[in-house]
Protein backbone atom coordinates (compact mmCIF):
# COMPACT_ATOMS: atom_id res chain seq x y z
CA UNK A 1 0.00 0.00 0.00
CA UNK A 2 3.13 2.12 0.84
CA UNK A 3 4.42 2.05 -2.65
CA UNK A 4 0.75 3.93 -4.01
CA UNK A 5 0.85 6.44 -1.53
CA UNK A 6 4.28 7.69 -1.78
CA UNK A 7 5.34 9.57 -4.86
CA UNK A 8 8.73 7.66 -5.80
CA UNK A 9 11.58 10.17 -6.44
CA UNK A 10 12.88 9.41 -9.66
CA UNK A 11 9.74 9.11 -10.69
CA UNK A 12 8.89 12.89 -9.73
CA UNK A 13 11.87 13.65 -11.77
CA UNK A 14 11.30 11.95 -14.84
CA UNK A 15 7.55 13.24 -15.22
CA UNK A 16 8.85 16.92 -14.62
CA UNK A 17 11.65 16.75 -17.24
CA UNK A 18 9.37 14.67 -19.69
CA UNK A 19 6.27 16.72 -19.23
CA UNK A 20 7.45 19.98 -19.45
CA UNK A 21 9.84 19.13 -22.10
CA UNK A 22 6.76 17.82 -24.16
CA UNK A 23 4.95 21.08 -22.66
CA UNK A 24 7.47 23.61 -24.04
CA UNK A 25 7.80 20.98 -27.70
CA UNK A 26 3.97 21.17 -28.35
CA UNK A 27 3.24 25.10 -27.89
CA UNK A 28 6.32 25.65 -30.07
CA UNK A 29 5.26 23.46 -32.88
CA UNK A 30 2.12 22.13 -32.37
CA UNK A 31 -0.38 24.21 -29.68
CA UNK A 32 0.96 27.46 -31.46
CA UNK A 33 0.47 26.50 -34.89
CA UNK A 34 -3.18 24.83 -34.45
CA UNK A 35 -4.55 27.45 -32.01
CA UNK A 36 -3.57 30.24 -34.70
CA UNK A 37 -4.25 28.03 -37.90
CA UNK A 38 -8.25 27.73 -36.09
CA UNK A 39 -8.61 31.29 -34.83
CA UNK A 40 -7.40 32.41 -38.70
CA UNK A 41 -10.46 30.03 -39.85
CA UNK A 42 -12.72 31.18 -37.34
CA UNK A 43 -11.78 34.82 -38.66
CA UNK A 44 -12.07 34.01 -42.39
CA UNK A 45 -14.92 32.27 -41.81
CA UNK A 46 -16.59 35.34 -39.92
CA UNK A 47 -15.33 37.60 -42.21
CA UNK A 48 -17.37 35.88 -45.15
CA UNK A 49 -20.45 35.70 -43.29
CA UNK A 50 -20.49 39.05 -42.51
CA UNK A 51 -19.40 39.76 -46.65
CA UNK A 52 -22.33 37.87 -47.47
CA UNK A 53 -24.37 39.89 -45.04
CA UNK A 54 -23.38 43.14 -46.82
CA UNK A 55 -24.15 41.59 -50.52
CA UNK A 56 -27.37 40.89 -49.41
CA UNK A 57 -27.64 43.91 -47.83
CA UNK A 58 -26.38 45.49 -51.36
CA UNK A 59 -28.85 43.41 -52.92
CA UNK A 60 -31.85 44.19 -51.39
CA UNK A 61 -31.08 48.08 -51.33
CA UNK A 62 -30.09 47.75 -55.15
CA UNK A 63 -33.70 46.33 -55.72
CA UNK A 64 -35.67 49.20 -53.42
CA UNK A 65 -33.46 51.54 -55.68
CA UNK A 66 -34.30 49.99 -59.13
CA UNK A 67 -38.17 49.82 -57.65
CA UNK A 68 -38.03 53.65 -57.43
CA UNK A 69 -36.37 54.02 -60.44
CA UNK A 70 -39.08 51.93 -62.14
CA UNK A 71 -41.40 53.93 -59.81
CA UNK A 72 -39.79 57.51 -61.22
CA UNK A 73 -39.65 56.10 -64.86
CA UNK A 74 -43.48 55.61 -64.96
CA UNK A 75 -44.18 58.87 -63.50
CA UNK A 76 -41.77 60.59 -66.10
CA UNK A 77 -43.69 58.70 -68.54
CA UNK A 78 -47.06 59.57 -67.74
CA UNK A 79 -45.90 63.64 -67.09
CA UNK A 80 -44.21 63.51 -70.50
CA UNK A 81 -47.83 61.75 -72.28
CA UNK A 82 -49.64 64.10 -70.42
CA UNK A 83 -47.53 66.87 -71.82
CA UNK A 84 -47.73 65.78 -75.01
CA UNK A 85 -51.31 65.61 -74.91
CA UNK A 86 -51.65 68.95 -73.63
CA UNK A 87 -49.22 70.30 -76.05
CA UNK A 88 -51.01 68.68 -79.00
CA UNK A 89 -54.71 69.65 -77.69
CA UNK A 90 -52.78 73.66 -77.70
CA UNK A 91 -52.01 73.02 -80.95
CA UNK A 92 -54.99 72.24 -82.15
CA UNK A 93 -56.96 75.09 -79.97
CA UNK A 94 -54.51 77.19 -81.88
CA UNK A 95 -54.92 76.32 -85.28
CA UNK A 96 -58.44 76.75 -85.26
CA UNK A 97 -57.93 79.67 -83.64
CA UNK A 98 -55.87 80.78 -86.40
CA UNK A 99 -57.88 79.60 -88.62
CA UNK A 100 -60.73 81.38 -87.39
CA UNK A 101 -58.61 84.78 -87.35
CA UNK A 102 -57.52 84.06 -91.19
CA UNK A 103 -61.31 83.40 -91.84
CA UNK A 104 -62.74 86.41 -90.00
CA UNK A 105 -59.98 87.80 -91.75
CA UNK A 106 -60.98 86.92 -95.53
CA UNK A 107 -64.43 87.59 -94.67
CA UNK A 108 -63.97 90.88 -93.47
CA UNK A 109 -61.46 91.89 -96.21
CA UNK A 110 -64.11 90.33 -98.68
CA UNK A 111 -66.91 92.84 -96.93
CA UNK A 112 -64.67 95.56 -97.35
CA UNK A 113 -64.40 94.57 -100.83
CA UNK A 114 -67.55 94.37 -101.08
CA UNK A 115 -68.23 97.85 -99.80
CA UNK A 116 -66.02 99.12 -101.88
CA UNK A 117 -67.41 97.86 -104.61
CA UNK A 118 -70.86 98.54 -104.00
CA UNK A 119 -69.77 102.29 -103.35
CA UNK A 120 -68.21 102.07 -107.03
CA UNK A 121 -70.93 101.12 -107.94
CA UNK A 122 -73.69 103.21 -106.78
CA UNK A 123 -71.44 105.58 -108.01
CA UNK A 124 -71.18 104.86 -111.31
CA UNK A 125 -74.96 104.13 -110.84
CA UNK A 126 -75.45 107.69 -109.55
CA UNK A 127 -73.48 108.48 -112.90
CA UNK A 128 -74.80 106.45 -115.35
CA UNK A 129 -78.39 107.47 -114.07
CA UNK A 130 -76.95 111.13 -114.34
CA UNK A 131 -76.17 110.04 -117.79
CA UNK A 132 -78.87 108.32 -119.15
CA UNK A 133 -81.41 111.42 -117.33
CA UNK A 134 -79.59 113.35 -119.69
CA UNK A 135 -79.77 111.77 -122.67
CA UNK A 136 -83.07 110.85 -121.79
CA UNK A 137 -83.88 114.61 -121.23
CA UNK A 138 -82.19 115.37 -124.78
CA UNK A 139 -84.40 112.85 -126.61
CA UNK A 140 -87.12 114.28 -124.86
CA UNK A 141 -86.43 117.85 -126.08
CA UNK A 142 -85.61 115.90 -129.59
CA UNK A 143 -89.02 114.34 -130.16
CA UNK A 144 -90.47 117.79 -130.26
CA UNK A 145 -92.47 117.30 -127.14
CA UNK A 146 -95.75 118.01 -128.75
CA UNK A 147 -98.21 116.33 -126.71
CA UNK A 148 -98.22 115.36 -122.83
CA UNK A 149 -99.60 112.01 -124.13
CA UNK A 150 -96.90 111.30 -126.62
CA UNK A 151 -94.17 112.58 -123.70
CA UNK A 152 -95.22 110.26 -121.35
CA UNK A 153 -95.19 107.15 -123.89
CA UNK A 154 -91.96 108.48 -124.75
CA UNK A 155 -90.34 108.67 -121.06
CA UNK A 156 -91.66 105.26 -120.63
CA UNK A 157 -90.62 103.76 -123.45
CA UNK A 158 -87.27 105.51 -122.77
CA UNK A 159 -87.21 103.97 -119.32
CA UNK A 160 -87.69 100.97 -120.28
CA UNK A 161 -85.04 100.81 -122.75
CA UNK A 162 -82.91 102.04 -119.84
CA UNK A 163 -80.48 99.37 -119.03
CA UNK A 164 -81.24 100.27 -115.14
CA UNK A 165 -82.40 96.85 -113.64
CA UNK B 1 -23.64 20.66 -13.67
CA UNK B 2 -19.86 18.91 -14.73
CA UNK B 3 -18.84 19.78 -11.14
CA UNK B 4 -21.98 18.22 -9.29
CA UNK B 5 -21.47 14.88 -11.77
CA UNK B 6 -18.08 14.52 -11.30
CA UNK B 7 -18.31 14.60 -7.35
CA UNK B 8 -20.69 12.61 -7.86
CA UNK B 9 -18.37 10.08 -9.66
CA UNK B 10 -16.05 10.56 -7.14
CA UNK B 11 -18.18 9.34 -4.42
CA UNK B 12 -19.87 6.53 -6.41
CA UNK B 13 -16.23 5.55 -7.81
CA UNK B 14 -14.55 5.75 -4.03
CA UNK B 15 -17.85 3.89 -2.42
CA UNK B 16 -16.78 1.20 -4.94
CA UNK B 17 -13.24 0.84 -4.25
CA UNK B 18 -13.62 1.20 -0.96
CA UNK B 19 -16.09 -1.39 -0.20
CA UNK B 20 -14.19 -3.86 -2.30
CA UNK B 21 -10.91 -3.65 -1.09
CA UNK B 22 -12.75 -3.86 2.62
CA UNK B 23 -14.09 -6.96 1.60
CA UNK B 24 -11.00 -8.82 -0.12
CA UNK B 25 -8.62 -7.92 3.23
CA UNK B 26 -11.18 -9.10 5.57
CA UNK B 27 -11.51 -12.70 2.90
CA UNK B 28 -7.57 -12.71 2.85
CA UNK B 29 -7.89 -12.76 6.90
CA UNK B 30 -9.80 -15.54 7.06
CA UNK B 31 -8.68 -17.59 4.35
CA UNK B 32 -4.53 -16.29 6.22
CA UNK B 33 -6.22 -18.12 9.30
CA UNK B 34 -7.73 -20.90 8.19
CA UNK B 35 -5.03 -22.34 6.31
CA UNK B 36 -1.86 -21.19 8.22
CA UNK B 37 -1.84 -24.43 9.95
CA UNK B 38 -1.33 -26.35 6.84
CA UNK B 39 0.47 -24.02 5.15
CA UNK B 40 3.64 -23.35 7.13
CA UNK B 41 5.14 -27.23 7.24
CA UNK B 42 5.64 -28.01 3.50
CA UNK B 43 7.83 -24.62 3.10
CA UNK B 44 10.42 -24.40 5.49
CA UNK B 45 12.89 -23.95 3.13
CA UNK B 46 11.48 -20.79 1.28
CA UNK B 47 11.29 -19.21 5.13
CA UNK B 48 15.08 -20.39 5.36
CA UNK B 49 15.86 -18.85 1.76
CA UNK B 50 13.75 -15.48 2.61
CA UNK B 51 14.74 -15.24 6.24
CA UNK B 52 18.19 -14.54 5.14
CA UNK B 53 17.73 -11.87 3.00
CA UNK B 54 14.63 -10.00 4.63
CA UNK B 55 13.46 -9.19 7.50
CA UNK B 56 11.77 -11.89 9.59
CA UNK B 57 8.00 -10.18 9.58
CA UNK B 58 7.62 -10.55 5.73
CA UNK B 59 8.70 -13.52 4.73
CA UNK B 60 6.04 -15.31 6.79
CA UNK B 61 3.35 -13.41 4.40
CA UNK B 62 5.50 -14.39 1.59
CA UNK B 63 5.12 -18.29 1.75
CA UNK B 64 1.81 -17.42 1.49
CA UNK B 65 1.26 -15.59 -1.25
CA UNK B 66 2.81 -18.24 -3.57
CA UNK B 67 -0.11 -20.58 -2.73
CA UNK B 68 -3.18 -18.46 -1.91
CA UNK B 69 -4.87 -16.04 -4.12
CA UNK B 70 -5.02 -13.51 -1.79
CA UNK B 71 -7.26 -10.89 -3.80
CA UNK B 72 -5.74 -7.32 -1.76
CA UNK B 73 -2.22 -8.33 -2.95
CA UNK B 74 -2.56 -9.33 -6.34
CA UNK B 75 -4.86 -5.72 -7.06
CA UNK B 76 -2.70 -3.98 -5.35
CA UNK B 77 0.55 -5.50 -7.10
CA UNK B 78 -1.42 -4.52 -10.26
CA UNK B 79 -2.34 -1.17 -9.67
CA UNK B 80 1.39 0.13 -8.16
CA UNK B 81 4.17 1.14 -10.24
CA UNK B 82 6.94 -1.83 -11.34
CA UNK B 83 10.63 -2.26 -12.75
CA UNK B 84 9.21 -4.11 -14.99
CA UNK B 85 5.71 -4.95 -17.50
CA UNK B 86 4.28 -8.20 -16.20
CA UNK B 87 2.59 -9.60 -18.70
CA UNK B 88 1.16 -12.73 -17.74
CA UNK B 89 2.49 -15.95 -15.71
CA UNK B 90 6.23 -15.12 -15.38
CA UNK B 91 6.84 -13.04 -18.98
CA UNK B 92 8.22 -9.27 -17.90
CA UNK B 93 8.69 -6.99 -20.13
CA UNK B 94 12.26 -5.91 -18.35
CA UNK B 95 12.67 -2.06 -18.27
CA UNK B 96 15.98 -0.12 -17.31
CA UNK B 97 17.21 0.38 -13.78
CA UNK B 98 18.80 3.22 -13.43
CA UNK B 99 20.54 3.82 -9.27
CA UNK B 100 22.40 7.00 -7.70
CA UNK B 101 24.07 5.89 -5.09
CA UNK B 102 26.03 8.91 -3.65
CA UNK B 103 29.80 7.99 -3.82
CA UNK B 104 29.80 4.97 -5.80
CA UNK B 105 27.82 7.19 -8.74
CA UNK B 106 24.82 5.91 -11.09
CA UNK B 107 24.30 2.13 -11.63
CA UNK B 108 22.58 1.40 -14.76
CA UNK B 109 21.42 -2.15 -15.49
CA UNK B 110 18.72 -4.35 -16.68
CA UNK B 111 15.62 -5.19 -14.27
CA UNK B 112 15.91 -8.68 -15.62
CA UNK B 113 19.63 -8.64 -14.11
CA UNK B 114 17.45 -9.38 -10.63
CA UNK B 115 17.37 -12.95 -9.81
CA UNK B 116 14.53 -14.63 -7.89
CA UNK B 117 10.73 -15.84 -9.18
CA UNK B 118 7.40 -15.56 -8.35
CA UNK B 119 6.46 -12.41 -5.06
CA UNK B 120 9.45 -12.91 -3.35
CA UNK B 121 12.18 -10.26 -2.73
CA UNK B 122 14.22 -10.05 -5.86
CA UNK B 123 18.35 -9.71 -5.92
CA UNK B 124 21.49 -8.72 -8.15
CA UNK B 125 24.97 -8.72 -6.78
CA UNK B 126 26.88 -6.18 -9.41
CA UNK B 127 30.75 -6.60 -10.33
CA UNK B 128 31.82 -3.64 -7.75
CA UNK B 129 30.09 -5.72 -5.22
CA UNK B 130 26.98 -3.68 -4.33
CA UNK B 131 24.02 -5.95 -3.43
CA UNK B 132 20.57 -5.00 -4.66
CA UNK B 133 17.23 -6.46 -2.95
CA UNK B 134 13.97 -5.12 -5.11
CA UNK B 135 11.85 -5.81 -2.27
CA UNK B 136 8.16 -7.56 -2.71
CA UNK B 137 6.55 -6.17 0.49
CA UNK B 138 5.86 -3.17 2.83
CA UNK B 139 8.71 -4.38 5.67
CA UNK B 140 11.93 -2.52 7.07
CA UNK B 141 15.64 -3.09 6.43
CA UNK B 142 17.51 -4.94 9.21
CA UNK B 143 18.63 -0.98 10.13
CA UNK B 144 14.77 -0.72 10.99
CA UNK B 145 14.17 2.35 7.83
CA UNK B 146 10.82 0.96 6.48
CA UNK B 147 10.59 0.57 2.94
CA UNK B 148 7.72 0.03 0.55
CA UNK B 149 7.37 -3.12 -1.88
CA UNK B 150 8.59 -1.59 -5.26
CA UNK B 151 11.49 -0.57 -3.91
CA UNK B 152 15.38 -0.83 -4.58
CA UNK B 153 17.81 -0.86 -1.18
CA UNK B 154 21.75 -1.86 -1.85
CA UNK B 155 24.02 -2.93 0.31
CA UNK B 156 27.84 -3.24 -0.14
CA UNK B 157 30.20 -4.90 2.22
CA UNK B 158 27.40 -5.10 4.90
CA UNK B 159 26.10 -1.48 4.93
CA UNK B 160 22.90 0.36 3.74
CA UNK B 161 24.35 2.35 0.86
CA UNK B 162 22.27 5.60 -0.22
CA UNK B 163 20.30 5.21 -3.05
CA UNK B 164 18.22 7.81 -5.42
CA UNK B 165 16.14 5.45 -7.87
CA UNK B 166 16.00 6.95 -11.20
CA UNK B 167 14.88 4.07 -13.05
CA UNK B 168 12.29 3.90 -16.05
CA UNK B 169 9.32 2.42 -14.36
CA UNK B 170 6.56 0.35 -15.43
CA UNK B 171 4.73 3.82 -15.45
CA UNK B 172 7.41 6.38 -16.42
CA UNK B 173 7.70 4.10 -19.34
CA UNK B 174 4.24 4.56 -20.19
CA UNK B 175 4.23 8.13 -19.42
CA UNK B 176 7.41 7.86 -22.30
CA UNK B 177 5.00 6.14 -24.50
CA UNK B 178 2.37 8.66 -24.31
CA UNK B 179 4.59 12.05 -24.35
CA UNK B 180 6.15 10.64 -27.34
CA UNK B 181 2.83 9.51 -29.01
CA UNK B 182 1.69 13.20 -28.11
CA UNK B 183 4.31 14.89 -29.57
CA UNK B 184 3.99 13.09 -32.87
CA UNK B 185 0.50 13.32 -32.92
CA UNK B 186 0.19 17.14 -32.28
CA UNK B 187 3.13 17.91 -34.50
CA UNK B 188 1.51 16.28 -37.46
CA UNK B 189 -2.09 18.11 -36.64
CA UNK B 190 -0.14 21.61 -36.87
CA UNK B 191 1.58 20.66 -39.69
CA UNK B 192 -1.69 19.98 -41.66
CA UNK B 193 -3.27 23.07 -40.55
CA UNK B 194 -0.38 24.52 -42.15
CA UNK B 195 -0.86 23.09 -44.86
CA UNK B 196 -4.24 23.44 -45.77
CA UNK B 197 -5.37 26.65 -43.88
CA UNK B 198 -8.41 27.81 -43.97
CA UNK B 199 -9.86 24.58 -44.76
CA UNK B 200 -11.75 22.25 -43.40
CA UNK B 201 -9.48 19.63 -40.86
CA UNK B 202 -9.21 16.01 -42.04
CA UNK B 203 -7.97 13.17 -40.52
CA UNK B 204 -6.29 13.41 -37.15
CA UNK B 205 -6.78 16.81 -37.29
CA UNK B 206 -10.56 15.84 -37.27
CA UNK B 207 -10.64 14.05 -34.74
CA UNK B 208 -8.29 16.30 -32.47
CA UNK B 209 -9.96 19.69 -33.41
CA UNK B 210 -13.08 19.12 -30.94
CA UNK B 211 -11.21 18.56 -28.20
CA UNK B 212 -9.17 21.41 -28.51
CA UNK B 213 -11.83 23.62 -29.25
CA UNK B 214 -13.67 22.36 -26.10
CA UNK B 215 -10.56 23.12 -24.21
CA UNK B 216 -10.45 26.58 -25.53
CA UNK B 217 -14.11 27.83 -25.48
CA UNK B 218 -15.54 25.39 -22.86
CA UNK B 219 -13.01 25.34 -20.05
CA UNK B 220 -10.35 28.22 -20.57
CA UNK B 221 -12.02 30.94 -21.93
CA UNK B 222 -15.08 31.16 -19.60
CA UNK B 223 -12.93 30.21 -16.49
CA UNK B 224 -9.92 32.85 -17.03
CA UNK B 225 -11.28 35.31 -19.68
CA UNK B 226 -9.35 37.52 -21.80
CA UNK B 227 -5.71 35.98 -20.26
CA UNK B 228 -6.74 32.12 -21.64
CA UNK B 229 -4.24 32.07 -24.36
CA UNK B 230 -1.40 32.64 -21.67
CA UNK B 231 -2.54 29.30 -20.32
CA UNK B 232 -3.92 26.91 -23.22
CA UNK B 233 -0.48 24.83 -23.81
CA UNK B 234 -0.29 23.91 -20.10
CA UNK B 235 -4.10 23.07 -20.50
CA UNK B 236 -4.33 21.46 -24.09
CA UNK B 237 -1.19 19.45 -22.61
CA UNK B 238 -2.54 18.24 -19.81
CA UNK B 239 -5.99 17.03 -20.42
CA UNK B 240 -4.18 14.90 -23.72
CA UNK B 241 -1.59 13.73 -21.38
CA UNK B 242 -4.08 12.54 -18.47
CA UNK B 243 -6.75 11.36 -21.08
CA UNK B 244 -4.32 9.37 -23.01
CA UNK B 245 -3.15 7.79 -19.91
CA UNK B 246 -6.57 7.15 -18.49
CA UNK B 247 -7.10 5.66 -22.36
CA UNK B 248 -3.50 3.38 -21.93
CA UNK B 249 -4.59 1.74 -18.37
CA UNK B 250 -7.63 0.13 -20.06
CA UNK B 251 -5.59 -1.30 -22.60
CA UNK B 252 -5.55 -4.47 -21.59
CA UNK B 253 -2.83 -7.81 -22.09
CA UNK B 254 0.60 -4.84 -22.38
CA UNK B 255 1.00 -5.23 -18.31
CA UNK B 256 -1.91 -3.10 -17.06
CA UNK B 257 -0.52 0.61 -16.92
CA UNK B 258 -1.96 2.82 -14.45
CA UNK B 259 0.02 6.06 -15.10
CA UNK B 260 -2.12 8.81 -13.58
CA UNK B 261 -2.61 6.34 -10.85
CA UNK B 262 0.98 6.86 -9.83
CA UNK B 263 1.55 9.72 -7.30
CA UNK B 264 4.88 10.50 -8.63
CA UNK B 265 3.31 11.30 -12.02
CA UNK B 266 0.16 12.76 -10.84
CA UNK B 267 1.87 14.88 -8.01
CA UNK B 268 3.87 16.92 -10.84
CA UNK B 269 1.16 17.72 -12.73
CA UNK B 270 -0.26 19.07 -9.39
CA UNK B 271 2.73 20.95 -8.17
CA UNK B 272 2.69 22.70 -11.71
CA UNK B 273 -0.74 23.92 -11.14
CA UNK B 274 0.01 25.41 -8.28
CA UNK B 275 3.04 27.04 -10.07
CA UNK B 276 1.30 28.63 -12.71
CA UNK B 277 -1.05 29.66 -10.38
CA UNK B 278 0.65 31.40 -7.68
CA UNK B 279 3.70 32.59 -10.11
CA UNK B 280 0.58 34.20 -12.07
CA UNK B 281 -1.39 35.87 -9.11
CA UNK B 282 -2.33 39.53 -9.21
CA UNK B 283 -2.38 41.55 -6.67
CA UNK B 284 -6.41 41.20 -6.32
CA UNK B 285 -5.51 37.34 -5.87
CA UNK B 286 -2.72 38.34 -3.12
CA UNK B 287 -4.74 41.00 -1.65
CA UNK B 288 -7.72 38.70 -1.39
CA UNK B 289 -5.57 35.70 0.15
CA UNK B 290 -3.95 37.59 2.89
CA UNK B 291 -6.11 40.61 3.71
CA UNK B 292 -9.62 39.42 2.47
CA UNK B 293 -11.94 42.25 1.98
CA UNK B 294 -15.09 43.37 3.93
CA UNK B 295 -14.34 40.93 7.12
CA UNK B 296 -14.19 42.21 10.72
CA UNK B 297 -10.50 41.99 11.47
CA UNK B 298 -10.54 39.00 14.10
CA UNK B 299 -11.96 36.69 11.15
CA UNK B 300 -9.41 37.80 8.93
CA UNK B 301 -6.71 35.67 11.45
CA UNK B 302 -9.09 33.01 11.38
CA UNK B 303 -9.58 33.27 7.71
CA UNK B 304 -5.89 34.17 5.96
CA UNK B 305 -4.49 30.60 7.07
CA UNK B 306 -7.50 28.52 5.86
CA UNK B 307 -7.06 30.60 2.66
CA UNK B 308 -2.89 30.31 2.99
CA UNK B 309 -3.96 26.30 3.11
CA UNK B 310 -6.02 26.31 0.73
CA UNK B 311 -3.64 27.37 -1.87
CA UNK B 312 -1.68 23.69 -1.70
CA UNK B 313 -5.21 22.31 -0.91
CA UNK B 314 -6.50 22.88 -4.33
CA UNK B 315 -3.51 20.96 -6.13
CA UNK B 316 -3.14 18.57 -3.77
CA UNK B 317 -6.63 17.94 -4.08
CA UNK B 318 -6.23 17.86 -8.10
CA UNK B 319 -3.94 15.15 -7.56
CA UNK B 320 -5.58 12.95 -5.02
CA UNK B 321 -8.81 13.06 -7.09
CA UNK B 322 -7.07 12.44 -10.57
CA UNK B 323 -4.75 9.03 -8.61
CA UNK B 324 -7.70 7.46 -6.42
CA UNK B 325 -10.36 7.69 -9.32
CA UNK B 326 -8.03 5.87 -11.94
CA UNK B 327 -6.80 3.33 -9.36
CA UNK B 328 -10.16 2.91 -8.33
CA UNK B 329 -11.03 1.78 -11.20
CA UNK B 330 -8.41 -0.24 -11.78
CA UNK B 331 -9.67 -1.89 -8.40
CA UNK B 332 -12.80 -2.46 -9.20
CA UNK B 333 -11.98 -4.64 -12.87
CA UNK B 334 -9.30 -6.47 -11.01
CA UNK B 335 -11.86 -7.42 -8.03
CA UNK B 336 -13.90 -8.70 -10.62
CA UNK B 337 -11.12 -10.69 -11.86
CA UNK B 338 -10.21 -11.69 -8.22
CA UNK B 339 -13.73 -12.95 -7.83
CA UNK B 340 -13.49 -15.76 -10.05
CA UNK B 341 -10.50 -17.30 -8.61
CA UNK B 342 -11.51 -16.65 -4.76
CA UNK B 343 -15.01 -18.74 -5.50
CA UNK B 344 -13.05 -21.01 -7.95
CA UNK B 345 -10.88 -21.91 -5.26
CA UNK B 346 -7.73 -22.68 -7.23
CA UNK B 347 -9.49 -24.67 -9.54
CA UNK B 348 -11.42 -27.11 -6.79
CA UNK B 349 -14.87 -25.04 -7.52
CA UNK B 350 -15.09 -24.74 -11.63
CA UNK B 351 -18.70 -24.60 -11.44
CA UNK B 352 -18.61 -21.81 -9.04
CA UNK B 353 -15.24 -20.05 -10.13
CA UNK B 354 -17.51 -20.30 -14.06
CA UNK B 355 -20.75 -19.03 -12.72
CA UNK B 356 -19.27 -16.27 -11.16
CA UNK B 357 -16.98 -14.98 -14.15
CA UNK B 358 -19.64 -15.44 -16.23
CA UNK B 359 -21.42 -12.13 -13.74
CA UNK B 360 -17.83 -10.75 -12.99
CA UNK B 361 -16.77 -10.46 -17.06
CA UNK B 362 -20.19 -8.98 -17.42
CA UNK B 363 -19.94 -6.37 -14.68
CA UNK B 364 -16.45 -5.78 -16.09
CA UNK B 365 -17.38 -4.77 -19.00
CA UNK B 366 -19.80 -2.22 -17.57
CA UNK B 367 -17.03 -1.52 -15.75
CA UNK B 368 -14.81 -1.28 -19.07
CA UNK B 369 -17.44 1.58 -20.35
CA UNK B 370 -17.39 3.57 -16.93
CA UNK B 371 -14.09 3.79 -16.73
CA UNK B 372 -14.01 4.91 -20.52
CA UNK B 373 -15.77 7.66 -19.13
CA UNK B 374 -14.01 8.33 -16.12
CA UNK B 375 -11.06 8.43 -18.64
CA UNK B 376 -12.19 11.50 -19.59
CA UNK B 377 -14.20 12.88 -17.15
CA UNK B 378 -11.14 13.03 -14.83
CA UNK B 379 -8.97 14.44 -17.81
CA UNK B 380 -11.87 16.84 -17.98
CA UNK B 381 -12.00 17.95 -14.09
CA UNK B 382 -8.47 18.44 -13.77
CA UNK B 383 -8.33 20.64 -16.63
CA UNK B 384 -11.22 22.83 -15.77
CA UNK B 385 -10.04 23.21 -12.04
CA UNK B 386 -6.78 23.95 -13.17
CA UNK B 387 -8.11 26.96 -15.75
CA UNK B 388 -10.45 28.09 -12.68
CA UNK B 389 -7.38 28.36 -9.99
CA UNK B 390 -5.53 30.32 -12.97
CA UNK B 391 -8.73 32.32 -13.78
CA UNK B 392 -9.08 33.11 -9.96
CA UNK B 393 -5.25 34.26 -9.89
CA UNK B 394 -5.29 36.31 -13.30
CA UNK B 395 -8.74 37.85 -12.88
CA UNK B 396 -8.64 41.67 -12.98
CA UNK B 397 -11.39 42.93 -10.03
CA UNK B 398 -14.56 44.02 -11.21
CA UNK B 399 -15.50 45.80 -8.36
CA UNK B 400 -14.14 46.76 -4.81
Amino acid sequence: MGALLTPAFGTVVWASIAFLVVMFLLRRFAWGPILSALSDREQSIAGALSQAEKVRQEMADLSVSNENQMKEARAERDRMMREAREMADQMVADAKNKAKEAADKEVASAKDAIAVERKAAIAELKAEVGGLSLEIAERLLREKLESTEEQKALVNRLIDESPLN
Amino acid sequence: MSRHLTSLGIVLMLAFAGGNVGLWAQDHDSVHEAHAGEQHDGHDHDHAAHAESDGANHADAHTHHEEEFVAGEYIIHHIADAHDIHLFGDVHIPLPVLLYLGDEGFRFFMSSSFEGHGHGDKNFEDAQGVAYTLHAADGALPNGQPVNAGVITAVKSGSQLELFDFSITKSVFGMLVILTLMVWMFISVAKQYQKNPGQAPKGMANAVEPLVLFIRDEIAKPSIGAKADRFMPFLLTVFFFIFFCNLLGLVPFIGGFNVTGTMGITIVLATLVFLLTNLNGNKHYWGHLFWPPGVPLPVKFILVPIEVFGILMKPAVLMIRLTANISAGHIIILAFTSLIFIFGEGGDALAAGSGIGVFSTLFMIFMYGLELLVAFLQAFVFTLLAAIYFGDATHEPAHH
